[in-house]
């Protein structure tokens, strides 16, 4: 369990260290927190010939309200620190929600917000959670700026659309329109476990209770987070009430998911669950958004 | 018996050293001149060996040698048996397919051991891997225990006839017999889980040969470093003088680190003497996931016959036992199995049969628990079914069969891991189990709170079960106990320590008898050099075994502190008085002599020492006990589970435990905390999983799931309750106690699961559950 010989550079800025991937090309790895990508490595899973280190570059963490009364999020910024950020306490209380249930504190001090999205993990909290808030993610190259939804960013279990010659440097959230809710629930055999199931949900109603817009993803069921189509098309536009969100959980657990079994759990056990998680975060989230958000 | 530390919670002196991060480990330590040592382990678990090519690692830079079986030569033999066979028991049958330190010819088991490099670094010796090429004929794996047993399976050793290793049937009274009586008769079929050691530190070796002065320094994290010099200086052929065994501070034992006979203990000193350089291996957390000794996994076919109103007339138990590819071990944890099945109970009319049976899997040695677990959860789980089938309660059952204290001592007819017939020594089994259901407030739970509960919608269950903990077995152990003219006090044995807090229980003990500070008590165990006899950690024997050899080292340093001090202060030895740290005339404070100057005394640099008499004040003494010792004890535990997603939060246990008269009851409750935690994680998280192709899926934590903190009851209470009758067996009346938390967690979680889905029906018949085969348990009574 020890890693391969790799090249190691330690840039201080963002120019140096596109610089330097540029140079490296398919050679390059950035490594950011290394929650995952240094346990990789010492499995040998993972043989990067260089490691391209961002944790010297300051200048990619940081939170920053936008004017719009989002946030953005630099891709360095550890996920501890987002958990208890007061703007993000504030404005997007679903993060902090779902930053709970990421592994155990010591791992949130190290690993970032940012990488975590980058190594695509369908098991992980972060790129599910980028998907249902449609985070838009700038991606940074030598002398380039791209931004794309995080929808289209994530494209296959640890793939993303990100170039090797590439980084992901920032994340920018839109605020929710008033009235909106959102709810993360899980399962997982043991606190900061991986889940074998998780919903998140994030829901807007109008004025007369009517439900305007619902975003709604599915996580560890499938080999990629499902964003749900049914949970748009029963609720958007009606009122939801009990049977509209049952309605939701077994179409969406019935046709959206294709969960498998594992060590952990049977792929019926993950459907059943999923059924079960849809429910409760659909019920939380609207009645948050009754509450206003809260 | 109380002293003025002996009995006392006193904090544990060696945490300051452990918990501020200044303890030496074995990877902390660098020899000069220090090479590394990697093994390249088999993917296959069943294959034969055609060619294994190394010469493209030589030539990677930094790589020094690279060994296959056959560089060894004649150095290369099956190793011994570390626990010689049940010759005890009439008709037994043993094959001996003792550990191969390194695989030739053919692979037993996935991540044997197939080449040894050696390199500047661990890093680079791994990456030597890449450019080693290894041809085998793979071969269909023996996974399943009952198929393995069939005379159609394929062989793991060629030249036995089947994959039996051991048969052993032992019967006391006649079942057979006894069945005829019964009014019920209740058969179940019940897997018992395969789980991990999992020690915070992983193994590790490092051997050094010193050419000049022809001695071989060992440093290794053993649970028996006497075993290592013995068997090191045998293969080597060498004197036990020239091999010394040091055990540095330790990272938790549970079992595995006491098998010797593996790849590094026995090639490792090999090659330090070949290339005269010292060689060091740490096991990474994957190579003990699948090459390092791991436990259970049984499958257990009972029967219990009984009369109407629910006494035990007989019990039967044909039970498979997977010893994985070799046996070193011999018999010790189906033994313990077969003693522990009926050590609570009155049971007339036993007949038990270990059918111990070679997979194409990792060994099988003693995990914390050590059969024990196995058969106390086969017996409370029958009399559970027994109970239902009778429509009476798990209490009432048990009630009726649980042995009173003055029953005891008991022979159960039964013999054990120490080849000695079991007797059940002291204790209050029934008082235990009455406390219990106290103290988990049971009637209470069933009349009001789960009634009340299932109103709101909540399920709850309770279990409660009884169990015993065989403990302190033979043959011996030993200790020297000597006083500095310093005036400190040095205590050395035999035994080595994986933080089970000798350093502080063997000091308290001395400490009371010498009257000294206990933290002048410095004990120091595990190394050869030292002290030299005892046969190893295991069995919940330190506490017994040594500490009563402590005890009667220090009575005889203390007779020697008043003959002495009767002629230092010239007065009869009953006006002589031991102050702490001093001695003095009674009523003359002014007398005093220090313990240490009293120790110079008996230890003159000029003039003569009477005939007879030893210098020093030292002593050595030594302690075997006739047979083991046998705790008991109880547990409860009130659950709730989501019915929909079938996750259990365990809201409150209680154990109450008798491990005799406690040296120190703080240190007596972190083993029980510690062995609940394993208990819990055995039953809730931690399994290991092979396939059929005898892969180990859960090489990893990532799978392999550890209890966490977050894991444990949200309320914990430990009783303490020790009998009137308490132990005779040894002066200070004690009992083991490392492994009894870890034995009554599966059957009464269990239970209390079946409990909270008692309306359904829902009837389990395994150790190990997850929500997913909660659910899955629940889906079958559904679509029946």
């Amino acid at each position: 369990m020890k890693p391969v010989n790799f090249d190691y550079y330690a840039p201080s800025s963002v120019d140096e260290a596109l610089d330097t991937l540029a140079e490296l090309g398919y050679d390059g790895k950035v490594l950011a927190g290394g929650q995952s990508l240094i346990a990789a490595m010492n499995f040998r899973m993972a043989r990067p010939s260089a490691l391209v280190d961002l944790n010297n570059v300051a200048e990619l963490s940081y939170i920053k309200p936008t004017a719009d009364g989002g946030l953005a999020i630099g891709t360095m910024t550890r996920v501890s620190t987002v958990e208890h950020n007061q703007d993000v306490i504030q404005r997007f209380p679903l993060l902090v929600e779902v930053a709970k249930f990421i592994a155990h504190p010591q791992i949130r001090r190290r690993g970032t917000f940012g990488g975590a999205i980058a190594h695509a993990d369908p098991a992980g909290q972060l790129p599910s959670i980028s998907m249902v808030m449609n985070m838009q993610a700038l991606i940074k190259g030598k002398g380039t700026e791209r931004w794309v939804a995080a929808p289209d960013l994530i494209i296959g279990p640890f793939m993303t659309v990100i170039e090797p010659n590439e980084m992901l440097a920032e994340l920018v959230i839109k605020p929710h329109p008033p009235r909106t809710g959102a709810k993360y629930v899980q399962v997982s055999r043991q606190s900061g476990g991986y889940a074998q199931s998780a919903v998140a949900s994030i829901v807007t109603l109008d004025e007369n209770e009517i439900c305007k817009d619902v975003h709604m993803v599915l996580m560890s069921v499938a080999e990629v987070p499902i964003l749900s189509e049914k949970a748009r098309e029963i609720l958007i536009g009606n009122k939801p009430s009990k049977d509209a969100i049952e309605a939701v959980a077994e179409a969406a657990s019935t046709s959206e998911i294709d969960p498998a079994s594992d060590l952990h759990a049977s792929a019926d056990y993950r459907r059943s669950i999923t059924r079960v998680l849809i429910v409760r975060s659909l019920t939380e989230a609207f009645e948050r958004a009754k509450r206003g958000g809260k | 018996m109380t002293g003025k530390y002996f009995g006392n919670p006193i904090k544990r002196l060696e945490d300051k050293q452990l918990l501020t991060g200044n303890a030496k480990y074995i990877d902390d330590i660098e020899v000069p001149g220090q090479l590394h040592a990697a093994f390249l382990r088999s993917d296959f678990a069943h294959a034969r060996i055609l060619k294994i090519d190394v010469s493209e690692a030589l030539k990677r830079p930094g790589v020094v040698a690279v060994y296959t079986a056959e560089d060894f030569g004649d150095f290369w033999k099956p190793g011994p048996l570390q626990v010689p066979p049940p010759t005890a028991i009439p008709g037994s049958k043993f094959n001996a397919r003792t550990l191969v330190p390194i695989a030739k010819d053919k692979i037993r088991y996935s991540g044997e051991v197939l080449a040894v490099v050696i390199a500047e670094s661990r890093y680079i010796a791994e990456d030597a891997f890449d450019d080693i090429i290894v041809d085998v004929e793979s071969l269909p794996a023996v996974v399943d225990l009952e198929k393995a047993w069939e005379d159609s399976s394929v062989l793991v050793h060629d030249d036995l006839p089947s994959n039996m290793a051991a048969l052993v049937t032992q019967e006391v009274g006649n079942y057979e017999e006894a069945k005829k009586k019964a009014d019920v008769v209740v058969a179940r079929r019940m897997l018992i889980e395969h789980v991990a050691g999992a020690a915070m530190e992983n193994r590790g070796f490092l051997a050094s040969w010193d050419d000049q002065n022809q001695v071989m320094t060992i440093w290794a994290n053993t649970q028996s470093p006497l075993t290592v010099r013995g068997s090191v200086s045998r293969a080597l052929g060498l004197a036990e003088s020239q091999v010394h065994v040091i055990t540095p501070a330790i990272g938790g034992g549970f079992g595995p680190k006491v098998m010797t006979s593996l790849t590094d203990d026995v090639l490792l000193p090999w090659i330090s003497k070949q290339l005269k350089r010292p060689i060091k291996w740490v096991e990474d957390r994957r190579e003990n996931f699948l090459a390092t000794t791991s436990e259970r996994d049984q499958v257990h076919h009972c029967e219990i016959a009984l009369k109407k109103d629910g006494t035990i007339l007989g019990f039967k138990d044909v039970f498979y036992h997977n010893t994985g590819a070799y046996d070193s071990y011999g018999m010790t944890v189906p033994l313990n199995t077969q003693t522990h099945i009926i050590s609570n109970y009155r049971v007339p009319n036993f007949y038990t049969q270990i059918r111990m049976v070679f997979t194409n899997q990792m060994v099988v040695t003693p995990v914390r628990g050590a059969g024990r677990s196995e058969g106390v959860f086969a017996m409370e789980r029958m009399l559970d079914f027994a109970a239902k089938e009778m429509g009476l309660s798990p209490i009432e059952i048990r009630r009726k069969n649980l042995l009173r204290a003055d029953e005891l001592p008991l022979a159960t007819g039964i013999t054990g891991q120490d080849f000695v017939k079991n007797t059940l020594d002291s204790g209050d089994y029934l008082g235990n189990f009455e406390k219990c259901l106290q103290a988990i407030e049971y009637d209470k739970f069933i009349k009001e709170t789960q009634p009340k509960a299932q109103k709101e919608g909540k399920r709850l269950g309770i279990g409660v079960v009884a169990f015993t903990e065989g403990t302190a077995v033979g043959p011996y152990e030993g200790c020297k106990v000597t006083v500095s003219t310093s005036g400190k006090v040095t205590m050395t044995t035999g035994y080595s320590s994986q933080g089970q807090a000798h350093y502080t229980v063997f000091a308290q003990i001395i400490a009371d008898q010498l009257n000294v500070k206990v933290e002048d008590v410095k004990v120091i165990t595990g190394d050869t050099n030292h002290f030299a006899w005892g046969a190893g950690t295991f069995a919940s024997r330190g506490a017994t075994l040594v500490g009563t050899a402590a005890l009667l080292a220090s009575q005889k340093v203390r007779a020697k502190i008043f003959s002495t001090a009767s002629k230092a202060l010239g007065v009869p030895e009953d006006q002589v008085e031991l102050g702490e740290g001093s001695v003095s005339i009674k009523g003359k404070p002014d007398s005093a002599i220090p313990l240490g100057t009293l120790a110079a005394m008996a230890n003159p640099m000029r003039g003569v020492i009477e005939p007879g008499v030893e210098p020093g004040l030292e002593a050595t003494a030594y302690y075997g006990p006739p047979h083991g010792s046998t705790g008991c004890g109880a547990m409860g535990v009130i659950l709730s589970i989501d019915e929909e997603t079938c996750k259990p939060v365990l809201e409150k246990m209680v154990i109450v435990d008798d491990c005799g008269t406690m040296i120190n009851p703080l240190i007596v409750d972190g083993q029980l905390q510690g062995g609940i935690s394993m208990g819990i994680g055995n039953t809730l998280y931690e399994r290991l999983v092979y396939d059929e192709n005898g892969q180990l899926l859960t090489a990893s934590f990532m799978d392999y799931l550890m209890p966490l903190a977050t894991d444990m009851p949200k309320k914990l209470e430990i009783i303490h309750n020790h009998a009137e009758s308490s132990l005779k067996l040894n002066p200070l009346g004690i009992k083991g106690v490392g492994e009894a938390g870890a034995i009554p967690p599966g059957p009464a979680i269990v239970q209390a699961i079946e409990d909270a889905f008692a309306d359904k029906g829902v009837e389990i018949l395994e150790t190990n559950l997850s929500p997913s085969s909660i659910y899955g348990y629940l889906k079958k009574v559904e679509h029946k």
